[in-house]
């Protein structure tokens, strides 16, 4: 009975008064800074924004293959590959689009090694993590050259009207292109997983392969699909990182992001929006941080002292708050029952 | 199911444990050689010659008493880490922060190293290592007491520990416990008292000497004591240590204190040993390397010893292959990979070859994040 609950409604059926505290309040804060400080509340906001981006990229790849009972700890690696051959290809090629489906093919080509060692092979889900991510570490630092150039990264495109809005405008509205492509995916996959019968699937698959397997949903077919089209997401992750983000490469250049992806996807209950809002949260804290050099002399004088803090001790914030964030606001969590199970007919 | 053992005659049977520990090494040593065969089709494509390479790569680690002395120095952070992350897995835990704890245990060692003075080494460097293991103990700890008490993976909060542990130890070198003297400008502690120095004993580190006994030690702690049996229990069913009256809170915690307090270890002795003060950014990796060892050694704890000398061999000569062959040293980093990515899918290997698998030889990992 319970199964079928789970499967047959999105989780987000109630309505969260938490959240929706926490989001007011923070709303509220905001508009507050807003009226003090315009421009610098701005540039946190489009800071926080352009932060979060790869990590909600990311913990939507999480998601996909999670959801389908997949663990998928190697986003980290899958990042830096893409990351690294996007910004190869864009060398190559001087073009940024051509560069950016390449990334996209080196995600889903990753996504499919994950899912033949996590799926045929059999190897424990975590450790086939782990080896794409050392693979991806040795892998780009070998074949990675200093003195290759940049050509460019992707601007800003500007929507007419919406952009001259304030606050909102030049957040959500003024943004290169793989940032839009983010926000648009959070509502495809949101629609994809909780509205299609493909999401149905996906979903039964995490939870009951054996369920799944008697109604004729071809298990295993389901996982890999959703493995791979999780890669060819972290690829886009990637991909915003040289190609967007940055303009180069460089070595680590993904430093922990993939993996803070997955802190969100948990914080996010294994849903689009949830994750979002954890995405959210964790580019605020590194805006703030790349940020603070510029704020210091705007913040109130009770406020001072965050001014004066060593800059190691805003750069832990992020990882402080998302350990916190998954010991005590998700707490146990409910994962895909089926995760990190393979599935065997019997 | 028929057994082999069925078969044999009374004289082979006691061979068998000899076969049996054959049986166990193929599936590694196999990894390893298709690991460096891939390697060598890597270093053909970007324009080397492999032989060079893997020849500069040996004589660097093997080829002279200098060489096995760089060796066994980067070895006994690895018997440490493999050894942290074995026990972990054990307990059906997969720690990940053997990175971090190693920090804390470092930064702490080389604390204890510099800021105590005149004590003599008979004293100074069993307290610098303890404090430093001990540090490490209570890193793991956290990440033990929140997958205990509140679920939180530990998969997640180790790497996040880990990136906490690296601005924490930085803040440390570059703030309060900064070398001060005059024309010193980088982040990084004092030098540690010579007294606090590891000396070498009949010409081998002591820190290598310590790693074995670590080694030897943590097998006992598994295989012969009531505490390892219960976590072993821990490790295999959860659910069913739990009817057996094992405190499975009490187990994950305990597990992840001697993890962290073995790479805790790990970075002091590093500090001690080789490196003489903490210097942040100083063994970035060896929390992967670890897992890579833990795996090679199919956790054991013993077998942790010859799986870390081997990748030690590769990180002391991969700077000769660089000078001598121009592959650049992180060709390594690859193999390591490929030799994680065989052992992991030994399905794969025993497919290949027509092997059984052997019951009860399984490893247990990790088991989803569920709890």
């Amino acid at each position: 009975m319970q199964i079928t609950g789970s499967i047959a409604r999105p989780s987000a059926a109630r309505i969260p008064w938490v959240t929706v505290g926490v989001w007011g309040g923070l709303l509220l804060l905001v508009l507050i800074a807003y009226a003090r400080a315009p421009q610098a509340t701005t540039a946190v906001l489009t800071s926080t924004i352009r932060q979060s981006t790869p990590i909600i990229l990311g913990a939507l790849a999480g998601i996909m293959c999670e959801r389908s009972g997949v663990i998928n700890i190697g986003i980290e690696g899958m990042m830096l590959l893409s990351a690294f051959l996007g910004f190869l290809f864009n060398v190559w090629t001087g073009d940024l689009f051509l560069a950016t489906v390449g990334a996209l093919l080196v995600g889903a080509a990753v996504g499919a090694f994950h899912a033949l060692m996590s799926i045929t092979l059999k190897v424990d889900q975590i450790i086939a993590g782990t080896v794409i991510n050392i693979l991806a570490v040795g892998l780009t630092g070998y074949f990675y050259q200093q003195g290759l150039t940049t050509r460019g990264k992707f601007s800003p495109v500007s929507i007419p009207v919406l952009a001259d809005i304030p606050i909102i405008g030049p957040v959500f509205f003024s943004n290169p292109p793989i940032t839009y492509a983010s926000l648009i995916l959070i509502v495809v996959i949101h629609v994809l997983l909780f509205r299609t019968a493909w999401g149905l699937r996906t979903r039964a698959v995490g939870e009951h392969p054996a369920a799944a397997d008697t109604v004729g949903v071809a298990v295993n077919r389901v996982r890999y699909i959703n493995v791979i089209v999780g890669g060819m997401l972290a690829g886009l992750a990637g991909a915003f990182l040289t190609l967007e983000s940055v303009g180069s490469f460089e070595r680590n250049m993904t430093n922990g992001r993939g993996f803070v992806s997955l802190a969100v996807m948990i914080f996010g209950k294994w849903t689009p929006f949830g994750a979002w809002g954890g995405s959210l949260l964790f580019g605020f804290a590194n805006a703030m941080q790349s940020q603070i050099q510029f704020l210091k002399n705007q913040l109130p004088s009770w406020l001072a002292w965050i001014g004066d803090l060593p800059p190691q001790f805003i750069g832990m914030l992020p990882y402080v708050l998302t350990i916190a964030v998954l010991a005590g606001f998700v707490g146990r969590a409910r994962p895909p029952a089926a995760i990190g199970k393979v599935y065997e007919k019997e | 199911m028929e057994r082999a053992e069925s078969q044999s005659s009374p004289q082979a049977d006691r061979l068998a444990p000899l076969r049996g520990l054959l049986r166990a090494m193929i599936v590694p040593v196999i990894s390893v050689v298709v690991a460096l065969a891939i390697g060598a089709v890597i270093i053909s494509v970007s324009g080397a010659n492999p032989l060079v390479a893997y020849r500069a790569l040996f004589e660097g680690g093997l080829g002279s008493a200098r060489a096995i002395g760089r060796t066994f120095e980067k070895a006994t952070p690895l018997i440490f880490g493999g050894l942290a992350v074995s026990l972990a897995f054990k307990c059906g835990l997969f720690n990940i922060g053997a990175q971090g704890q190693l920090l804390l245990g470092a930064v702490f060692a080389a604390f204890i190293g510099f800021s105590l003075q005149g004590l003599p080494a008979m004293a100074h460097i069993p307290l610098a290592l303890l404090v430093g293991a001990i540090m490490g103990a209570l890193w793991a700890a956290i990440a033990g007491t929140l997958k205990a008490f509140t679920g939180a993976h530990e998969v997640i909060t180790t790497i996040m520990l880990n990136f906490v542990a690296f601005n924490l130890t930085d803040w440390l070198a570059d703030g309060p416990w900064k070398d001060r003297s005059p024309g010193n400008i980088v982040a990084r502690t004092p030098a540690v008292a010579p007294e606090a120095r590891l000396p070498d004993i009949a010409g081998v580190p002591l820190g290598m000497i310590l790693a074995v006994l670590m080694a030897i030690a943590v097998w006992w702690l598994i295989w012969r004591t009531t505490i390892g049996f219960e976590l072993r229990t821990v490790g295999q069913n959860a659910s069913a240590a739990k009817y057996a009256g094992i405190s499975v809170r009490r187990m994950t915690v305990l597990a992840m204190v001697a993890s962290g307090f073995l790479a805790g270890l790990g970075g002091a002795i590093e500090t001690l040993g080789v490196v003489g003060r903490f210097q942040p950014g100083f063994n970035a990796g060896l929390g992967f390397q670890a897992i890579t060892i833990a795996l090679l050694a199919r956790t054991h704890p013993i077998a942790v010893v010859p799986a870390s000398l081997l990748i030690g061999v590769m990180q002391a000569g991969a700077s000769r292959m660089q000078f001598n062959s121009g592959v650049a040293s992180e060709i390594v980093d690859v193999i390591q990979a490929i030799i994680l990515f065989f052992v992991a899918a030994e399905s794969l290997i025993r497919w290949v070859l027509r092997l059984r698998a052997e019951e009860g030889e399984r490893v247990t990992l990790s088991s989803g994040w569920g709890s």
